[in-house]
């Protein structure tokens, strides 16, 4: 006995409906439609799973589960680390949460008039932030943004070695190494142990007429702004190679951009432009190039462009060498593409839309700021140094607890009990720099935050 | 239906100008909330820590709005898009199915949206035990033993898998020999293309003429001690189940393969076959088809992988355990291929996707499953019965499962009228276009409509109406066809800027300047 014949979500479970509809096909029974699945391999029991449940059920279990979780605002959380705080504008959700934008998927340009434009507005604006001409589609994350990006490198020079700063993030390398470990090598360069800026000297040591890209970020995964791009960028372009920036988007409220020191493609991580953190579950990778017919032909995500259409007054948007992509040219495209993160470009277009060329420089600052104060009430505490490297830094840094006797895993568990979560624990990942966590500082955080935290270390490292 | 009822929709026209043409200088949207006096006082002026050579000259050339402005910008944009809510969508390969809103409250819920992924194990118990249970329910629902929630999207899942099935051969010492995936025209491109990304060369069969799908004597030929694996769509994207699955699956194994099986577009099977009980080694679902997960206007999707045991070492990591009374991520796994992406996966989608599997039970699959055959067959009919309209292999497969491939065929012949024409001038009638077909086309003037369970009777009933009405104006009024739209917000777009590198501009900036060049050299001339 079913528990309810006719299910909410299924207009035609009604039994009559099928009955006639069946009728109209011709058959007795809806099981004749599956005649192409031989019987042999039909599965012949019902799947353990739970009964059909009621809404209010489903929600009450849901939430009773999710209860479990601690959020960033019922404790104080100082994480970072390719997912960050900030503060989400209720346009944002609103915009986001619009049934039309939430529930649209691959309409053309006539029924899905709007999706193409926010979509379009999404590319410039991210074109606008890093100076260049040409910004794709939105792809899933910064790691794998950072994998097209030094593919598309290797298929336009033809060549196969990719050169990386030893401090990018794991997950980035273990996703870039995966997505080009057919076509090119990936070789780390040391970092100068004072500043942990690229060693140019190691850049210079290593690179060749074999190398495809140099690939850079800015600000780095441990914090610090890379300053010379520009003399990395010459000297990969001396050498033939390309200049990959991966960037954090509101950095860019008052660094360079790097379309402005010689990069040939940037990626990077959208998260920041108003999407919540969601576990690491809502992230947007963007990737831009310069306009560049060679390169242009690499980017393996689609491409929209604005276009007259016949009636004058209108805009028009279309594909840009729709050929191009895997969705035609199947393995001859050397790269694939597909459902990304449409969602979160159209909410990173509304963010940049509120925050205007005023709003993003003054965001940049009062972060900046807010970190660099942490990080120098933060070093008033005997033991700990903080940042590991004399570099400027933008929203996250390094402490070192060497010089406490303490792991970060236990300080970081001592900080649980005020109610902090302390910052990401890089022992593991950089074991070279000792007892390291790496700290993220935004706008979200007040003086009062940084406060509570420096009294909280101090405690806890005594 | 008169014509009157058919012709009342107009979409939403507001000539809306892009972004950049609105506002005005020095408006504002948002107010930023500045670091604190105390903590201005002792940081002093932030910006001259930032070397000079880094420092940014000048502010980003972004829009200046107030927030009013920009709510009304992209609420009409989002009114001027047409989404499944909006109206019927019978997208095929897509699964436009309705996205019930309760699960959209949870996903939205701070206790997910507020939480960050490297939080400690303890704080994120709730997250962990749902991302658990899921990969416990897919298990259930495909017959494979693990399952990773990383892959953030079919292709992305496609490749996670080409990955996986590298890692077995280099581990058994065969990669170099084994080189080659094998697959099929009729599967969705990505399990041509991902594979390629990771180093295969790739093998494509073509459908028999008369069966639909590839022989079983062409898959002993592609099969050589260079294949690596086999990765196909079943049930295809025509629509055609290929009944040889299980005959192919023995033929990969006893070379020494492995078989990968997407089923993005699972949904006629759910609770009628578990691909991992057929054999198949690896597979992938799209939650953001078969499990109801919205689309978002292209992403965020997400496509878990499955696994058979064998293979859960080679997993991205982490995967999500549970010991003792506690949920855990489980970094310790040697042999993973690493990761495919940052951090866990689609993780609101996963919690989505929880829910509705909950919501539906057993009972509620299989009745999904059931209703959209049922829906499609019927659609079948009435489709079957306008002038111009053809389905090849009906004789061989006169019913199909989730969709069908149809072809415009005769109508481009007799009329002269294609799909393209077709779908620019359904769309008049406020209906979603069709998808026509992957490329190449090797059905002409291809189309294929998906009419999952949520489409009621009615809504099949008046597609096949407009669909009937526009054939029968490309026979009797083909100029009004050809000129579609008539009725959208906007008119026939000027394709030149597509393929033409001095015209196409993917941002504002692009288009000022490019805009600019063409108005000082027609000054010139």
């Amino acid at each position: 006995m079913r528990y309810m014949p006719v299910h909410q979500y299924i207009p035609n479970s009604v039994p009559q409906i099928k009955r006639q509809m069946l009728k109209d096909i011709g058959v007795k029974d809806a099981e004749e439609l599956f005649v192409d699945v031989p019987e042999k391999i039909r599965l012949k029991k019902k799947l353990k799973l739970p009964q059909p449940t009621p809404e209010c059920v489903v929600r009450r279990h849901i939430e009773s589960i999710l209860s479990k979780n601690k959020t960033c605002s019922e404790m104080l959380s100082f994480l970072g680390g390719g997912c960050w705080p900030h503060y989400v504008p209720a346009l944002c959700d609103e915009i986001n949460s619009r049934s039309e934008f939430l529930t649209a998927y691959t309409g053309d340009v006539y029924s899905d008039l709007g999706r193409y434009q926010a979509l379009f507005e999404f590319q410039s604006m991210i074109g606008d932030l890093v100076a260049m001409d040409v910004v794709s589609f939105p792809t899933y994350d910064w790691a794998t943004a950072s994998g097209d990006a030094v593919r598309m490198a290797a298929l336009v020079t033809g060549r196969h070695e990719i050169l990386i700063p030893k401090t990018i993030s794991p997950d980035c390398s273990s996703t870039m190494r995966l997505f080009c470990e057919s076509l090119a090598d990936i070789k780390p360069i040391q970092y100068n142990p004072e500043n942990g800026q690229l060693d140019i000297r190691d850049l210079k040591r290593k690179i060749s007429s074999k190398t495809a890209a140099v690939y850079i970020e800015n600000p780095t995964y441990l914090g610090l702004i890379e300053a010379e791009g520009e003399e990395i960028g010459e000297i990969a372009h001396n050498h033939g190679a390309l200049l990959i920036a991966g960037v954090e988007p509101l950095s860019l409220g008052l660094l360079r951009p790097p379309g402005d020191y010689g990069a040939d493609i940037v990626c990077g991580e959208g998260q920041p432009l108003g999407i919540h953190m969601h576990f690491g579950g809502a992230l947007l990778g963007f990737l831009a190039c310069r306009d560049d017919e060679r390169l242009v032909s690499a980017i393996p995500h689609r491409l929209i462009t604005i276009t007259p259409t016949e009636r004058k007054g209108e805009w028009g948007f279309a594909y840009v060498l729709p050929q191009r992509t895997s969705y035609s040219a199947r393995e001859r495209a050397l790269s694939f593409t597909g459902t990304s993160t449409a969602l979160w470009a159209i909410t990173a277009a509304v963010y940049l839309s509120l925050l205007g060329p005023h709003g993003i420089r003054e965001l940049a600052e009062a972060i900046m700021t807010n970190a660099h104060y942490a990080m120098k009430r933060i070093s008033e505490i005997g033991g700990i140094k903080v940042p590991v490297f004399k570099s400027p830094h933008f929203k996250e840094f390094t402490l070192n607890f060497d010089g406490t006797g303490k792991t970060v895993r236990e300080i970081n568990k001592a900080l649980l009990k005020h109610k902090i979560e302390g910052g990401k624990d890089i022992t593991k990942e950089f074991p070279e720099l000792g007892k390291t966590a790496l700290c993220c500082v935004t706008d979200v955080h007040t003086r009062e935050d940084v406060g509570k935290f420096a009294l909280a270390l101090e405690e806890v490292v005594k | 239906m008169t014509d009157e009822e058919m012709t009342g929709y107009h979409a939403v026209s507001w000539k809306e100008p892009t972004i950049y043409e609105l506002g005005r200088k020095g408006r504002r949207g948002f107010m930023v909330p500045r670091a604190e006096e105390g903590t201005r006082a002792v940081v002093g002026d932030v910006v001259s820590r930032i070397p000079k050579k880094m420092r940014r000259k000048g502010l980003p050339k972004l829009p200046e709005l107030s927030e009013p402005e920009v709510a009304r910008h992209f609420i009409r944009l989002s009114q001027q898009t047409f989404g499944v809510d909006s109206g019927i969508s019978l997208i095929g390969t897509c699964t436009l199915k309705y996205n019930p809103k309760v699960n959209e409250a949870l996903a939205r819920s701070p206790k997910i949206a507020d939480v960050h992924p490297s939080q400690d194990e303890g704080s994120i118990q709730g997250v962990l035990e749902i991302m658990y249970k899921f990969k416990k329910l897919l298990c259930e629902i495909s017959g494979m033993d693990e399952f990773s929630l990383q892959p953030r999207g079919g292709a992305h899942a496609v490749f996670a898998n080409a990955s996986i099935i590298k890692a077995y051969h280099k581990i058994n010492g065969e990669l170099e020999q084994r080189n080659e995936i094998v697959t099929t025209i009729i599967s969705h491109p990505c399990n041509a293309a991902s594979p390629a990304v990771a180093g295969f060369k790739i093998v494509t069969l073509y459908p028999g003429e008369e069966t639909g799908y590839p022989d079983i004597e062409s898959l002993k030929v592609a099969v050589t001690k260079h294949t690596a694996g086999l990765m196909i769509t079943d049930p295809y994207d025509t629509g055609v189940f290929d009944s040889n699955i299980e005959e192919y699956i023995k033929i990969v194994h006893e070379a020494g393969g492995l078989v990968a099986v997407d089923q993005a577009n699972a949904n006629c099977i759910l609770g009628r076959l578990r691909i991992g009980d057929v054999g198949a080694d690896l597979c992938h679902f799209n939650l953001h088809k078969s499990f109801s997960t919205p689309h978002g206007s292209a992403g965020p999707g997400s496509a878990p992988i499955g696994v058979k045991k064998e293979l859960s070492k080679f997993l991205p990591v982490p995967v999500v355990e549970f010991d003792r009374g506690k949920y855990y991520l489980d970094y310790d796994r040697p042999q993973s291929i690493g990761k495919v992406g940052e951090f866990y996966g689609v993780v609101p989608n996963v919690l989505r996707a929880f829910a509705w599997i909950m919501t539906m039970g057993a009972d509620g699959l299989k009745e999904a499953s059931e209703v959209a055959v049922i829906n499609n067959n019927y659609l079948i009919k009435k489709l079957l019965g306008i002038r111009g309209v053809s389905l090849p292999w009906v004789e061989r497969h006169p019913f199909r499962l989730q969709e069908a491939r149809f072809s415009l065929e005769k109508l481009k012949e007799e009329a002269g009228v294609g799909i393209d024409d077709v779908n620019h001038r359904i769309v008049d009638f406020g209906v979603q276009r069709v998808f026509a077909s992957h490329e190449p086309w090797i059905i002409p003037e291809p189309f294929t409509p998906e009419p999952p369970e949520t489409l009621s009777k009615e809504d099949l009933d008046r597609f096949a109406e407009v669909f009937r009405k526009v054939c029968h104006e490309a026979y009797t009024n083909p100029e009004m066809v050809k000129k579609a739209p008539h009725n959208c917000a906007i008119s026939k777009v000027d394709p030149a800027a597509s393929s033409d590198p001095k015209k196409w501009a993917m941002t504002w900036r692009a288009y000022i300047r490019k805009c600019k060049r063409q108005r000082s050299s027609k000054k010139e001339n």
